[in-house]
């Protein structure tokens, strides 16, 4: 497709959609939202930036091979569940860190939870996007 | 594996495997003094304690004998096989495995608990898989390797459920334990099924019959490889499985029996098929046979003499069999060859090894004063004292005792002394490392032999006590035990094997014109295999049509099946059907999803397919936003999204529907409709009853304390119940593979 103005909404909205996409992503434990929302988000928007764009433009955006991502993301899940292993609890018990948290305020909470959150959200987006380039590369 | 040029043989790989087996040689061997005074050793680690499994060690008698041949033999065997494969290319792979199995039978033996022996047993498989197809660039290693694999792989399984049964029944996995509970597995019920099992596992090992043709295909292994696993320890782990278990499972008529014929039938046609082959390496194959058969028949008793005789003979057979092993590798690397019918008068070319090959040969034709007289004249006394058919049992005895006296002279008279051909010229002795090993376990032999009660105080009474208790005492190893039957049982051997040897190619003809006659279990092999082959192509075609529409007919009917059945017979009464009290809105939703389904139905385009069922998709998530679960009306609207857009992709580029013929539409509507049907119904029966909100409750009371965080749905994806959804995102990423290599992978013709 050559539309311009296809092109020129779809590189701002994919723009929009990634900054939801982490939105959602860091949201997700107290509201709606999470790694799994976050990284279908993600990838509609690379997914609309290759239907304006071709796939090959949106292949070199994302600069990593979707397929790696997808498997970065499944280690990164793998190694916070293997974390809590550190602190001599079950696998994938989750361990938390709140910075300068004080009586009322939590302050800031980090979390391995967080972390196995980001690689779902990786494993997601780079799934979804090995999908749906190669189809679209095959027809 | 030329050995006449001098190589580089003293490498890392070729050494370290020795000092292992050495060393730990040692370490077994300074356990003699507390096992052969009556005492046994037991360490326990738990490991998997919720599943009963512990890693325990328990060392007596008959755990020792075969840990001190196995490292023993082992040490000498990695040493000959340092020079023996000096120079290959895969030496280190070769120390590697050989080194492996020697633990992994090592585990075996030692282990209490009946699920780690049947790991270590299951690792005994897979190494000796992976030694005898060591040479995998020809077809008939690799055929052989299979085989054996399959082989004792079926048995392993059929050991694996036995092991399980006893454990349920016994209520631990401990050996040790189970064999001080007296009769606990031979009042059960469980018992015949037990024994069929633990048998299965311990026939195909131990190759009786008709299990037994792997074993002399295996011999496609390096020569050490045969000496080791497939004569001295891995093929006798059934004999030792049997030897574990005889406290427990001996002393009916089932096991008697079945010992008796399943190990008389494997000693005889062994040693008759052992006289029919010219290649000195099968014809050792099949007296290993023949061996392990005179051990599982010796195994089927309880009786004193007996289980001595097995005992005894178990070490007998290892010294002998493995330093003759050895004297054929020798002969093989010096010569070429291994064909008895071109190996004349070589004793002068190879003093060392034709004296190390006598002195064997002795022992395993059973002449005084070497060990292996005792182990035969022991035989004939057990087989007397056999309680079922002591004559059955004593001829069988006497026709295979007979034969091993003539194939020992085939094997280690002929090669060396005999003048009947013309020697191969230029021959020239083994180096040192190879001589080792025959010479030190020749010598083993005739020590016994002359000093008999040095191996029954340190190692037969311990086993013999192991197996069968301290009831009936071991019964004394001596060379001159008088003048009774066995004596003249043993004279009657020696007559008729001399007779076997003179008339030996005159006998070995009409042997070749029977078995070429007869039918061949390795030919039936090939069949079952083939048969398994196309069986599995035959069913894979039937149901792996490869049409994505009789794989959703044949899934959507299944579940209708399933549900439509399940609630016929589970369930009774129409439920309650009236018209809900919903909103205007939810009436909107359901109108627009009905829309889209019917839209879906009638259109030609596939566009507009695509789209109907987009429709429908969407308002599900307005359903699930309209009932508060917002994460999940998010998630479908996204899939809802992507689906659409990915196969609009597709679909650009696909020909039109075409209308499907009528008779078809009405299967897919009655699938369909009753689908809906019974879900629907299903439903309505679900939410009549009460909900049990345990779960609910947890999730609500404990998200935020717990797990710090307030939307439950994510705080059960990433904490409650990570494990799951780690899970998940694996199946999601090998979801992406499998299309991405289905997409990328064209089929042949559009190359």
């Amino acid at each position: 497709m050559n539309s311009v103005i296809l092109i020129a909404g779809a590189r701002l909205q994919a723009v929009l959609l990634l900054v939801f996409s982490a939105y959602m992503l860091l949201r997700g434990h107290n509201a709606p939202g999470g790694g799994f929302i976050g990284g279908l988000i993600a990838a509609t928007g690379f997914v609309v930036y290759a239907i304006a764009c071709g796939t090959a433009d949106a292949r070199k955006a994302l600069r990593f091979d979707p397929g790696s991502i997808a498997g970065a993301g499944l280690g990164i899940a793998l190694f916070a569940g293997l974390m809590a292993a550190l602190w001599g609890d079950a696998l994938f018990t989750g361990q938390w860190l709140f910075i300068g948290a004080t009586e009322d305020d939590k302050g800031i909470p980090l979390s391995t939870v967080l972390i196995f959150d980001i690689g779902v959200y990786l494993v997601v987006l780079g799934a979804v996007l090995s999908i749906a380039f190669s189809l679209e590369e095959a027809v | 594996m030329d050995t006449s040029t001098p190589t580089r043989w003293i490498t890392p790989a070729g050494l370290i495997p020795v000092a292992i087996a050495g060393g730990l040689f040692i370490w077994f061997a300074q356990m003699i003094p507390v096992i052969g005074g009556g005492d046994t050793l037991r360490y326990v680690w738990e490991w998997v304690p919720s599943l009963g499994v512990n890693v325990s060690i328990y060392i007596d008698g008959l755990s020792l004998t075969f840990a001190l041949l196995i490292t023993g033999i082992g040490a000498l065997v990695m040493l000959y096989s340092a020079r023996y494969l000096a120079g290959h290319v895969h030496q280190a792979r070769f120390s590697l495995y050989l080194t492996s199995f020697m633990l992994a039978m090592i585990g075996l033996v030692i282990s209490d608990n009946l699920l780690a022996l049947f790991v270590f047993w299951e690792l005994t498989t897979i190494t000796s898989y992976l030694l005898i197809g060591f040479s995998h660039d020809t077809a008939k290693a690799r055929r052989s390797a299979l085989q054996a694999l399959m082989m004792t792989g079926v048995g392993g399984l059929a050991l694996l459920a036995g092991i399980i049964l006893i454990g349920t029944t016994a209520g631990t996995f401990e050996m040790s334990e189970i064999n001080a509970m007296d009769g606990v597995l031979k009042d059960s019920v469980m018992y015949l099924p037990i024994v069929l099992l633990v048998l299965a596992g311990a026939f195909t090992k131990s190759a009786q019959m008709p299990f037994h043709f792997w074993l002399p295909n295996a011999m496609a292994a390096p020569t050490p490889v045969s000496a080791y696993l497939h004569s001295a320890t891995m093929v006798k782990a059934g004999v030792y499985l049997m030897a574990r278990t005889h406290p427990s499972l001996a002393g009916t008529d089932f096991w008697l029996w079945t010992l008796t014929i399943f190990g008389a039938v494997t000693m005889v046609f062994a040693s008759i098929m052992a006289l029919r082959q010219t290649d000195l390496k099968l014809a050792l194959a099949y007296t290993t046979l023949m061996a392990l058969g005179a051990l599982t028949l010796l195994l089927g008793n309880e009786s004193g003499y007996t289980i001595t005789a097995a005992a005894t003979f178990l070490v007998v057979h290892s010294l002998y069999k493995a330093a003759l092993f050895l004297v054929v590798g020798i002969l093989d690397a010096q010569t070429g060859t291994r064909d008895a019918n071109s190996l004349f008068g070589l004793a002068r070319a190879l003093p060392i090894t034709a004296t190390a090959a006598a002195i064997a040969a002795f022992s395993m034709a059973g002449f005084p004063p070497f060990l292996g007289f005792i182990g035969k004249e022991l035989k004939y006394a057990g087989a007397i004292a056999v309680a079922s058919e002591p004559i059955f049992v004593a001829g069988a005895v006497l026709i295979s005792s007979a034969l091993m006296v003539a194939i020992a002279g085939i094997v280690s008279f002929r090669p060396f002394w005999s003048k009947s051909g013309t020697p191969i010229p230029n021959v020239k002795e083994a180096p040192w490392p190879m001589l080792v090993g025959p010479v030190v376990l020749a010598i083993l032999g005739a020590f016994f032999g002359i000093f008999p009660e040095t191996l029954a105080t340190t190692l037969v009474n311990p086993t013999v006590a192991a197996i069968i208790g301290n009831a009936e005492p071991a019964k004394e190893l001596k060379l001159w035990a008088g003048v009774n039957l066995p004596l003249f049982l043993s004279i009657a051997t020696f007559v008729l094997g001399f007779t076997i040897y003179y008339y030996k190619q005159k006998l070995r003809g009409i042997l070749i014109g029977m078995t070429t006659r007869g039918p061949s279990f390795d030919n039936g092999w090939d069949k079952l295999m083939a048969g398994i082959a196309s069986g599995s192509k035959a069913l894979t075609r039937t149901i792996q049509t490869g049409v994505l529409y009789h794989y959703m007919i044949v899934t959507f009917g299944t579940a209708l099946a399933v549900l439509a059945v399940t609630l016929w017979f589970r369930s009774t009464g129409i439920p309650a059907m009236g018209v809900p009290q919903v909103e205007l809105w939810d009436w909107l939703v359901f109108l627009l999803v009905l829309l889209g389904a019917v839209l879906t139905l009638i259109t030609n385009s596939r566009i507009t397919a695509i789209a109907g069922l987009g429709v429908v998709g969407i308002g599900m998530a307005m359903i699930f936003i309209l009932y508060s679960a917002p994460d999940v009306a998010i998630t479908q609207l996204l899939v809802e999204t992507l689906v659409v857009v990915l196969f609009a992709a597709a679909a650009l580029k696909l020909p039109h529907l075409t209308p499907e013929p009528l008779s078809r539409r009405w299967l897919d509507a009655l699938i369909a409709i009753g689908l809906g049907v019974v879900t629907t119904v299903i439903l309505l029966k679900v939410t009549t009853g009460p909900i049990d909100r345990e779960l609910t409750t947890f999730f609500e009371t404990s998200s935020w304390p717990e797990a710090f965080g307030q939307n439950i749905v994510n705080v059960i994806l990433v904490d409650f119940r990570a494990l799951d959804t780690f899970g998940e995102i694996a199946v999601v990423l090998i979801a992406a593979i499998s299309i991405f290599a289905l997409l990328k992978a064209k089929p042949e013709e559009e190359k």
